[in-house]
């Protein structure tokens, strides 16, 4: 490790030397998500039709039902943006706020995605279904649980941000929180296309 | 409750696991007794175990993967015994299949992979000028990781019995009807557990040599060790994804009756293999291009001579670590996939010939008019060539994949890898080890020894496997555990290498101990007369790696300093050094991994869950954590420097 010296200029969560370096290993470890989610996509894709005696897919799906949990993770995105906003501004009050939408508005997603796994279990297809609901659920169980994970962490960050402050360690914490949380957003955006638009028609 | 433990937790009715729980028992109250009566467990809790300093992490990582050396070996025994005559009784097929399962796994994943870990860790931030890894605390984390996953896997033996699947662990062989025993659980979360701890190596490793190197370093002036080191990081960062997914598929159909690769509910079990190799392929890299590395910087150093066609090898490994993506097929050419797809991946497979062609060409070049050296490291670097050669030709062989319908599944395959990674992975660890021995530990390896540890390993590994390519072409295929009557000459002579090569081993670690004992100390800090960095700094190398680090002008960064007479203790330009503290969580953290992971492997959610709700109490700790090190102040460098260069006392 190198020196500490703070920088007087730049983005808060990049003004000390561990900053950069720390986003950077973030960047590398997302590049390693995506091959750990792209995974998961060929192997939906590969066991995409395979019932056995299972309800199909296109007999569960239901568009208004997929369109809102997509429209609350997008949101979320874009909340998750201004509040990386309201830090460059250096506005802690803005920063917690819009964090705190964007937590309500991804346990808004993970409830509605929760409701979903009851209702098509309730309806006869269950992760043991056949090899199709097996991987459906773990696609999408895999980036619910990555959004759940993402919830426990942003509130520990804004436990630290109320308590300690917007420090450059703080600062740099909440980018990669803000980063991880776009990724989620992307991923999803192809489960909704992959899984969804597409289960829907064929 | 009694009636279990006997039954089901503990391997029972064989003499050799009865002796092996001896064994472990009376190692565990030994090791137990000396830290308690020399009073060591303190120094080993606050050097050691809670270590954050890449040399000792290193240093750690290699004890272990040499007594994973020692495991497996015992393992290859085994086997080569049962072998040794048609109708031997020595071991029963299922303990057979266990052992063969338990010895390519523990190889490949608890041996060869750490080994080169514990080589990067030791020399990569030496070599490129830093003071740590990039995340001191991630990487005593990775080292854990590993340690617990290996521990987990080793227990298996003894408590609730060994996967025997095979290290592919192949379904639906491997799957909940034909393996309903909860021993293919200890492969699933073993391999999970350390393939944790390996990604988390790769994005260290990657971010450390991308963001610290020394000043005037460019990416085409870094040591080819370090080069080798970056190239395998970012085959991990893609590869080992895959691997996890694949093992959690696998977790899922075997402990929540998930269809993925079962033959009920329309699951697929050719998609195990696909994902199995996705992944595997690349680990052959992983373990093979730092072993290149290895010997690029020995050859160098021992012909005394500029690495022959540098900027040739630097694109050579980027061709195969680009190429190791492409090629999983070759490991199932006769799953039936049709002629189309078995061309193709038989040109990628043998495209790979290329550039290995182009770095066994450089190493020659490199000797040539050299003024050679015959030192221990030297002479594994020379080993390697020939016996490596064999093995690359060989696997040419097999990837033609219309021939492969003869080969597969043959003792040619076998014959055909253990040439590969013996004199690939193990030789160049092995090199590896000798050469940086001294600045490990301050003192070389006995030369004596050393080469007659060489000879030995050497001699027996070719009259091991050589045999074995002939009896694969006679049709003896592999994982059997019974010959029949006209394989016995063939198969003698094997079973006599593989002592000869044990012997080997043996000698090898015997000259640890010797040396530790009898070697003169290294006091100059370079002691093969080196041309990289890690030379530059004393021996014993202090904590902080480098009191004022160089500017950097060519890859041999050294040779250039002892030519001009730079130095890395610069008092005019000191500046007091952040270090990080020491950290117990990394530890703490893996054991509880440990825990949920065997709740897991027993199917026993009341010790999975709480294991798992305290790996989150973990990082919400770490992430409450704002230590931030400290300073070694300037005079404390000056008095280290200084005792260490000889100038004062």
């Amino acid at each position: 490790m190198s020196e500490h010296a703070e920088l007087k200029t730049g983005p808060l969560e990049y003004r000390r030397e561990d900053g950069p370096l720390t986003i950077l290993g973030f960047w590398i470890f997302l590049a390693a998500e995506v091959v750990l989610f792209s995974t998961l996509f060929a192997t939906y894709a590969v066991l995409f039709g395979r019932y056995g005696d299972a309800t199909p897919a296109h007999e569960l799906f239901e568009m208004p039902m997929a369109l809102t949990m997509t429209f609350l993770l997008l949101v979320s995105s874009f909340t998750c943006g201004i509040a990386v906003h309201m830090m460059r501004k250096e506005s802690l009050k803005g920063l917690v706020i819009w964090l705190i939408i964007t937590l309500a508005l991804g346990l808004g997603f993970l409830g509605f995605e929760i409701y979903e796994f009851v209702h098509y279990v309730h309806e006869g297809a269950t992760i043991q279904s056949s090899a199709f609901w097996s991987a459906f659920f773990t696609l999408t169980g895999t980036h619910g649980l990555h959004v759940t994970l993402g919830v426990f962490w942003c509130t520990a960050i804004i436990i630290q941000l109320i308590r300690f402050g917007l420090t450059p360690v703080i600062a740099r914490k909440t980018f990669i929180i803000g980063l991880y949380w776009h990724f989620l957003d992307v991923v999803w955006i192809f489960i909704f296309t992959a899984v969804y638009l597409i289960g829907m028609v064929v | 409750m009694w009636d279990f433990i006997w039954n089901d937790f503990l391997v029972t009715g064989e003499p050799i696991i009865y002796g092996a729980m001896a064994s472990i028992v009376l190692a565990t109250v030994g090791i137990v007794f000396v830290l308690t009566y020399f009073k060591l467990w303190k120094w080993l809790w606050d050097e050691y175990l809670t270590t954050v300093d890449h040399k000792k992490i290193g240093i750690m990582y290699i004890i272990a993967a040499l007594a994973m050396l020692f495991r497996g070996g015992v393992d290859a025994l085994m086997m080569r015994t049962q072998l040794a005559l048609p109708n031997m009784n020595f071991l029963n097929s299922v303990h057979y299949n266990e052992i063969f399962t338990t010895h390519g796994t523990v190889m490949i994943l608890f041996m060869a992979m750490p080994f080169i870990i514990g080589l990067m860790n030791v020399a990569v931030p030496l070599q490129i000028g830093a003071r740590d890894v990039a995340f001191p605390f991630l990487n005593a984390f990775s080292f854990w990781t590993f340690f617990f996953g290996a521990m987990l896997f080793n227990i298996s033996f003894v408590i609730g019995g060994s996967p025997s699947a095979g290290w592919t662990s192949y379904v639906p062989m491997a799957g909940p009807e034909l393996s309903p025993e909860i021993n293919q659980n200890y492969y699933l979360l073993a391999l999970q557990l350390s393939g944790i701890g390996t990604l988390a190596t790769g994005i260290n490793f990657l971010v450390t040599i991308l963001r610290m190197r020394a000043p005037g370093m460019t990416l085409m002036k870094m040591p080819i060790f370090t080069w080798s080191a970056l190239i395998t990081s970012i085959i991990i960062i893609f590869a080992f994804p895959i691997l996890t997914i694949a093992l959690a598929l696998m977790t899922l159909d075997r402990i929540f009756g998930t269809h993925f690769f079962t033959l009920a509910g329309e699951g697929m079990p050719m998609m195990w293999a696909n994902l199995f190799w996705l992944w595997g392929h690349p680990e052959v890299y992983i373990v093979i291009l730092p072993a290149f590395g290895v010997f690029s910087e020995v050859i160098s150093t021992f012909a005394r001579k500029q690495l022959f066609g540098y900027k040739a090898m630097v694109y050579a490994m980027c061709v195969i670590a680009g190429l190791s993506f492409v090629v999983w097929v070759h490991h199932f050419f006769t799953m039936g996939a049709g002629a189309g797809v078995n061309s193709l991946f038989s040109i990628t497979t043998m495209l790979i010939a290329v550039p290995t062609g182009i770095k066994i060409f450089n190493w020659l070049g490199t000797m040539y008019k050299g003024r050679i050296r015959f030192n221990v490291p030297m002479l594994w670097a020379l080993a390697f060539i020939p016996n490596f050669t064999i093995g690359g030709v060989t696997g040419v062989m097999l990837g033609m994949a219309s021939a492969d319908y003869q080969y597969h599944n043959t003792y040619f395959l076998i014959a055909h890898f253990h040439y590969v990674l013996i004199a690939g992975t193990l030789f160049g660890m092995f090199a590896g080890l000798t050469y940086w021995y001294p600045k490990m530990f301050g003192h070389k390896m006995n030369e004596k020894i050393g080469k007659i540890s060489f000879w030995f390993t050497v001699i027996g590994f070719n009259i091991t496997f050589l045999p074995q390519f002939f009896l694969g072409l006679m049709g003896m295929p592999r994982r059997t555990y019974t010959i029949e009557p006209e394989w016995m000459p063939l198969n003698l002579l094997s079973t006599a290498g593989a002592f000869i090569l044990a012997t080997g081993f043996v000698i090898f670690t015997f000259n640890i101990y010797y040396s530790a004992r009898y070697e003169p100390r290294e006091k100059t800090g370079d002691a093969w007369d080196g041309r990289s960095l890690e030379w530059a700094t004393t021996t014993p190398v202090p904590h902080y790696n480098f009191a004022t680090i160089p500017y950097v002008n060519s890859h041999e960064a050294y040779w250039d300093m002892k030519e001009t007479g730079a130095t890395t203790y610069d008092e005019s330009k000191l500046e007091p050094i952040h270090m990080p503290s020491y950290k117990g969580l990394p530890i703490i953290m893996s054991a509880i991994m440990f825990m949920a992971s065997f709740g897991l492997v027993w199917h026993w959610f009341w010790l999975a869950i709480p294991g798992l709700l305290g790996v989150i109490i973990c990082m919400v700790i770490r992430s409450f954590d704002f230590d931030e090190g400290y300073h070694v102040p300037i005079d404390e460098i000056k008095r280290t420097e200084e005792q260490a260069r000889g100038r004062k006392e």
